[in-house]
């Protein structure tokens, strides 16, 4: 089996060479319950994700608006929890050893678990990356060389405020990919806008050669499409989470933005 | 910490007390706190801040609060002599306004428009609605829908004074929700919004700064001790939520090592009964709202339901600073039971004639226990960092107070 963090590196590569941007699907590990949970994610790559960000639940998810902190209310009252996130991982990689999963969560069940158990355990499991929201640069010593001694990509988060003083300390030891949010504000609430994320996401290639990935406003096709023509992915996860008691909707929702996202450059040519 | 003899060093440049502390927020808030640190360095060296800034805690908080000999309750209890910290006498019936002046007068230098806070007894969140009528700031006020609803009197207050009480239902419906709420709005406003949290807790530089801002407490607490006994006091005791009463009286006296100092948190329905709010005494070290500190949380660290008959108290985690100072055990910490605070606030009332809050009855319960062993030269300072009007509806339900 190929070490994990060549997973991200070869679904991007795989992306520039088909000459789209990718979706990444956000989904969160146990919602609304084991076996639905389980189901969802299994059946994302069929349904067209290229990337699948696994979010861990936590109890005072501060970044993120109604649709993810009600997910992670569900997925807790339902028995979930970081140890299963992980069990819930390695089953579907049982079925899929080629989709990149990251990871994404808050810090304190990580931190409870043990960084370094945590992240040997989350390489085992099968995962290539992890996004931790409230683990800015400044206080990810803790965690970021045993992310590295796993083999697992640390994302960082750059969003509309990080500016050109401050962007180097962000991609100062960023990996993957970098992640930007596209708007002021928690997830699945503002609507990200496609020119100012074009500005931005150019603005940050002058500083990196690793791939963008957009999130945080994305809710539809056509606004999948609209940020598909300037980044190297984009992250759908609020309108995701909003459908996980109906398995089958949600992943009739992927097909329709993975559509739209292999679409949109074409679209735009012609 | 720089000085190594020294309680009042920190904290560190990354805003850490020892393990404690630190900026754990998202990036989008990165830029914006880092702002606030270095506006409130500059503002800190700044004559011209500290001369406003004493202006409006003379003329319109009323500051110096009065250092009060309760001989009554001393008599009472038959040991130690009780000296109450009187800033429940402060402008707004706590010592919550003493932070948000400092506050507020940051933001204007800051140039933001608009004001955010949580609150959890309202307290917090009538001392920010004040602060913005006086300055003329439009106010946004998180509040759980619990404490709405056991808080009554300070949300009409809020309401009153201009203010927007937005009411929070996720989570528990608490203080703990309605910072998760503030910080959400905070993330989306940041432009123009300046947040004044409550407590000293959050990310750094807020533990320091509404410490920095509480310890005129502990400053004129120890002048007008000395000036009335000569010397200084044996014992110091406030209640503990976030803890900023606490670390306002505290840290003026952290060097001087003959004075010991308890810190009272709010042991709920009994520290075995699981159903309490004591963060050092029933929790461990993680991660929340911004900084590493005591929480309870489960074993796969979702964070946990406090619970308190006061609403100030009911919170599961507490400063950073605190998590320090109980680790090097240079403070004690303590608890006192619903029932036991309840008992305080009726031996305050009917032997001084002062209706506490329910947050320092706690404190009121801790002295009352430990006064009467103590021998009479021994001396004790309490800091009576709330007013009891807020709670009078709760207790007299609570007693079967007939009307």
């Amino acid at each position: 089996m190929s070490r994990p963090t060549a997973r991200i590196a070869a679904r991007f590569a795989a992306l520039a060479a088909e000459g789209r941007a990718g979706l990444v699907t956000y989904v969160m590990a146990g919602d609304p319950d084991a076996a639905r949970a389980q189901a969802i994610l299994d059946g994302l790559p069929a349904a067209g994700a290229d990337i699948i960000e696994l979010g861990l639940p936590f109890s005072d998810p501060m970044a993120d608006g109604p649709a993810v902190q009600a997910a992670a209310l569900r997925s807790l009252k339902a028995g979930g929890s970081t140890r299963k996130a992980l069990a819930q991982l390695a089953a579907f990689r049982k079925t899929d050893q080629t989709t990149p999963v990251v990871l994404m969560g808050y810090f304190n069940p990580i931190y409870i678990y043990g960084p370094e158990r945590f992240c040997r355990d989350a390489a085992a499991a099968g995962a290539d990356g992890l996004i931790v929201v409230d683990l800015p640069p400044e206080e990810d010593a803790e965690l970021r060389p045993f992310a590295q001694a796993a083999g697992l990509d640390l994302v960082r988060l750059a969003t509309p405020t990080t500016d050109d003083k401050r962007l180097p300390t962000v991609l100062s030891g960023a990996s993957g990919f970098l992640y930007y949010v596209a708007v002021l504000g928690v997830t699945g609430t503002r609507s990200a806008a496609a020119d100012q994320v074009a500005t931005a996401v150019a603005r940050i290639r002058r500083s990196t050669t690793l791939p963008i990935a957009v999130g945080f406003g994305i809710k539809d096709a056509p606004g999948a499409a609209a940020i598909a023509r300037h980044a190297d992915a984009c992250v759908v996860g609020s309108a995701l989470v909003a459908l996980s008691d109906k398995p089958t909707s949600l992943h009739g929702l992927v097909r329709d933005l993975a559509a739209a996202v292999r679409g949109a450059r074409t679209k735009q040519i012609a | 910490m720089n000085q190594i003899n020294s309680f009042r060093a920190g904290p560190d440049e990354s805003g850490h007390f020892g393990l404690f502390g630190g900026r754990y927020v998202s990036e989008t808030l990165m830029p914006l706190i880092l702002e606030v640190e270095r506006a409130y360095m500059a503002a800190r060296k700044d004559p011209a801040f500290q001369k406003e800034l004493d202006y409006y805690l003379a003329h319109y908080v009323g500051r110096p609060s009065p250092l009060w000999f309760a001989e009554r309750l001393t008599k009472i209890l038959g040991g130690a002599k009780i000296y109450l910290k009187r800033d429940e006498l402060n402008h707004t019936g706590a010592h919550k306004i003493n932070s948000c002046m400092g506050q507020i007068l940051l933001a204007q230098r800051m140039g933001k428009r608009r004001i955010i806070a949580e609150t959890g007894a309202g307290q917090h969140g009538v001392a920010t609605a004040t602060v913005c009528a006086l300055f003329g700031l439009p106010c946004t006020v998180y509040m759980g829908a619990t404490d709405i609803a056991r808080q009554a009197p300070n949300v009409f207050r809020m309401k009153l004074l201009g203010a927007e009480v937005k009411p929070v239902t996720s989570g528990t419906a608490t203080l703990k929700d309605a910072m998760n709420e503030a910080l959400r709005d905070w993330v989306a406003n940041v432009e123009d919004t300046y947040y004044i949290i409550g407590t000293v807790a959050g990310p750094h530089p807020y533990p320091m700064m509404v410490r920095d801002f509480q310890s005129v407490i502990g400053k004129e607490a120890r002048e007008q001790f000395l000036a009335a006994e000569g010397k200084l006091p044996d014992k110091l005791v406030a209640c503990i939520g976030g803890g900023s009463n606490a670390m306002g009286l505290f840290h003026p006296f952290l060097d001087d090592r003959d004075v010991s100092m308890d810190a009272v948190e709010a042991a709920g329905l009994g520290l075995e009964s699981g159903k309490h709010a004591a963060s050092l005494q029933g929790g461990r070290p993680g991660v929340l709202h911004g900084n590493r500190t005591f929480l309870l949380m489960d074993e796969d660290g979702q964070i946990d339901e406090a619970h308190s008959i006061s609403a100030g108290l009911d919170y599961p985690g507490i400063g950073p600073e605190h998590s320090w100072l109980h680790d090097i055990k240079r403070v004690k910490y303590v608890a006192a039971t619903d029932d036991e605070a309840i008992e305080g606030f009726k031996l305050l009332s009917r032997t001084e004639g002062i209706l506490p809050a329910l947050e320092p009855a706690h404190a009121v319960a801790h002295v009352a226990r430990i006064a009467p062993a103590l021998p009479k030269d021994y001396t004790i300072v309490m800091n009576l960092c709330g007013r009891g009007d807020k709670d009078i509806f709760t207790i007299g339900e609570r007693l079967g107070v007939k009307l």
